[in-house]
């Protein structure tokens, strides 16, 4: 049990913060949340900035162009990026989240030369089409077909809940490439461009009343069978790759984030007087608590996952239900210190309150972690 | 920053688990809940054992270890029920002569901040109470366990019946300072911690009683654990433990006021909804006196109540988020 840095970790953290003291006054302005050429912009300008610094694809490894840091390190850097109120990753997070580790533990050098640098400065965006419209949490019910002809996939059905389509130059695609076969063993992951002919992107309005996400039909779509990663057929092992990397690091800086808004609602409860209410200040009590120990099982996790060579354990589905949850209360907790307030929709606790909604659906929805947790830590026999 | 246990942890962990297991087994548990005085031969054990001077320095014939370590201990006591005042012997061990080898039982308490009463008053020698007695300094103070007991109204009929319970001795009872070595911030600190950590290793332990029936159980042809609905409950009494756990091993490790206060709170709330689960997932026999799963809940109840309640707890860590 040892929460203590090393010298060296000492040392990066210090290089970090004395570079993001520089860095961060050079960033253009933030862009309104509705213009997304400008978020691209805004994000792609800032994967740059840490690319050129050497801070692009920490935690990759060294051959793919990462910096081959060790989980500790990653740690550090979106603690410390976060504590400085840097970007997120935003639009590049399928690119360094999902589909760049898929190309990176998958692909073949020629695969890999082509798009994981690009990711890493920041030139290209991705973004994941796996959803369907009849496969959710069944993903792999997935129905888009893929029938090659010559070189090519010629790629046809609908994707949905898209993030980011509207701006991602290549999407993580799944496809069926074997209907015949057992669901799990028909699927293959395909690199989509996202200007082929064929490629139609419509957004969809969330309730928080954004664009976050989008709708994507594929008509004929041609994808040259290159962009195939892994074998025809092997999709399934390889996206359940990347799902383990969505889980394990995600959040980490958003743990940071959410402790310090639970410190400004105190500060705003006590200006509004909803302080003298006891019932208030220990409901903001109990969610320190809650955000210490979510912050602790972090490091838990990425202690363990230094272990298992960076791959995060199953421990990510058991911080993804307690997070989802109780970032989920921390805004309703804001509503009852912001009162008559909460119902003015530009509040950034609003808004903030009204995405927290998908925390418990995307990535996994909470029922079905629970499936996971019970049933690959806990062991209780599959079924109803 | 490597959070695990290290070898040496595990190590101690697992022999820890192993003298419960073999000294205070089910049939011991089982025998204790209609008698529940304490076993001085296994008290003694406990203290060759080294669960009461842990922390005490290898020169003064302690095991030199530290605040990591007696979590890990008071966690495997957790889990088994073991009862009496473990807390206390280990805290103060080194303060009061024959506590750290087991040669005498001491039970402490609070008796400035609740909750009003001290555990196995007839087994214990003394009791050492934290209080403000008038006119005299805030401290720690000792009476014999048969002078408190003679100044306390007619004992409470404990909810744990594992643990006897009685009021805190009126101001008759004769009290002398333990001594300036103590620190009473600290040692409260402490007792909320290890108080915590027993909790850990009753929610951790509750979550394996839970699956272990759902695994074994069946109806409609099939385990009950396939049945989503118990599924679900079980997911969730691990996602409280683990989350508990963090807290207390950090707590452990920085010994900050802010995260005691944490681990207790999550610690409680795992331990006793934990418990709670549980019985839901036995169905009635989970309601039954034969089950050892209301031991856990009643067991998780009284520590809920000492070193910090919920109320407490969230009000410090309310106040500090206004300090921060
Ligand atoms: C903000 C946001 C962004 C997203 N971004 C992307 C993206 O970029 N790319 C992408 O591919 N997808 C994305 N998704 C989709 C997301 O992965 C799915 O919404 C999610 O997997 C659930 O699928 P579904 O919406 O079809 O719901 P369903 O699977 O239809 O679920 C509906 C309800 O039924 C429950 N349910 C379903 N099956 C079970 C079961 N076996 N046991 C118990 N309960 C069950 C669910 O928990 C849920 O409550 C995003 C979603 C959101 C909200």
């Amino acid at each position: 049990m040892d929460l203590t840095y090393t010298p060296d970790e000492d040392d990066f953290r210090a290089r970090l913060r004395r570079w993001l003291g520089e860095a961060l006054p050079t960033l253009p302005p933030r862009p309104a949340a509705a213009d997304w050429p400008g978020r691209r912009a805004y994000d792609t300008t800032w994967q740059r900035m840490l690319y050129d610094a050497g801070y692009a694809g920490l935690h990759w490894p060294r051959d793919a162009g990462g910096q081959g840091a060790t989980p500790t390190q990653h740690l550090i850097f979106l603690e410390e990026t976060e504590r400085a109120g840097a970007p997120y990753v935003g639009a590049n997070f399928v690119g360094l989240l999902h589909a760049g580790p898929t190309v990176a533990a998958e692909g073949t050098a020629h695969q890999r030369a082509r798009w994981l640098p690009p990711i890493l400065r920041g030139d290209e965006i991705w973004c994941q089409g796996f959803s369907e419209p009849d496969a959710g949490s069944d993903l792999a019910a997935l129905r888009t077909r893929a029938v090659r002809d010559g070189d090519d996939y010629v790629v046809t059905g609908a994707k949905i809940w898209t993030s980011h389509a509207e701006v991602a130059d290549w999407c993580e695609l799944l496809v069926r490439t074997d209907p015949e076969a057992p669901k799990h063993r028909g699927i293959s992951w395909l690199a989509l461009p996202m200007d082929a002919p064929g490629v139609t992107v419509r957004p969809l309005r969330t309730l928080a009343g954004t664009t976050e996400f989008a709708e994507m039909f594929l008509d004929e779509v041609r994808v040259p069978a290159r962009n195939r990663i892994g074998d025809e057929n092997d999709g399934w092992r390889v996206t359940m790759v990347t799902l383990s990397f969505e889980r394990g690091t995600a959040f980490v800086g958003e743990v940071v984030a959410c402790r310090r808004v639970l410190a400004a609602l105190a500060r705003t409860a006590r200006d509004n007087g909803r302080w003298d209410d006891a019932a208030l200040r220990r409901r903001l009590g109990r969610l320190a608590a809650e955000f210490t120990a979510l912050w602790r099982l972090t490091q838990w996790n990425v202690s363990e996952a230094q272990r298992t060579n960076g791959v995060p354990g199953t421990g990510g589905s058991v911080f993804k239900l307690r997070y989802s949850h109780a970032r989920q209360e921390l805004y309703d907790a804001a509503a009852e210190v912001l009162g008559a307030g909460a119902l003015d929709a530009d509040h950034e606790w609003v808004a903030a309150r009204l995405s927290s909604l998908s925390y418990t659906i995307a990535a996994g929805t909470s029922q079905i972690q629970q499936n996971i947790v019970a049933e690959r830590i806990l062991g209780l026999p599959k079924g109803r | 920053m490597d959070f695990r246990l290290t070898d040496d942890q595990e190590a101690l962990r697992a022999a820890a688990r192993e003298l419960l297991a073999g000294r205070f087994g089910r049939e011991r548990l089982r025998a204790a809940v209609g008698d529940p005085a304490l076993d001085r031969g296994l008290w003694r054990e406990l203290g060759a054992a080294g669960f009461f001077a842990l922390r005490l320095p290898e020169a003064a014939g302690g095991v030199g270890l530290g605040l990591p370590e007696a979590v890990l201990v008071c966690e495997e006591a957790g889990r088994a029920l073991l009862p009496g005042p473990l807390v206390a012997c280990h805290l103060l061990a080194g303060v009061v002569d024959g506590v750290a080898d087991g040669e005498r039982i001491v039970a402490l308490a609070d008796a400035a901040q609740g909750p009003g009463w001290w555990e196995h008053p007839d087994d214990c020698d003394e009791l050492i109470m934290l209080e403000e007695p008038q006119g005299k300094p805030c401290g720690a103070y000792r009476t014999p366990a048969a002078e408190a007991r003679a100044a306390a109204p007619p004992p409470p009929s404990s909810v744990d019946p594992l643990t006897p319970l009685a009021h805190l001795p009126g101001p008759s009872a004769p009290r002398t300072p333990l001594g300036a070595a103590v620190d009473v911030p600290r040692l409260r600190r402490e007792a909320a911690l290890l108080t915590a950590a027993q909790q850990l290793g009753s929610a951790s332990r509750t979550v394996e009683d839970a699956v272990g029936h759902a695994r074994t159980r069946e109806q409609f042809g099939a385990p009950i654990g396939s049945f989503q609905a118990v599924k679900h409950l079980c997911a969730g009494m691990l996602v409280r433990a683990e989350t508990a756990r963090s807290a207390v091993y950090a707590a452990a490790v920085t010994e900050s006021e802010q995260e005691v206060a944490a681990a207790k709170l999550l610690a409680d709330e795992a331990a006793v909804r934990n418990a709670r689960d549980c019985v839901q997932v036995h169905g009635g026999m989970g309601f039954t006196w034969e089950a050892d799963v209301h031991l856990h809940l009643k067991r998780g109840w009284l520590r809920a109540e000492s070193w910090g309640r919920a109320h407490v707890m969230e009000e410090r860590l309310a106040a500090e988020l206004l300090a921060g």
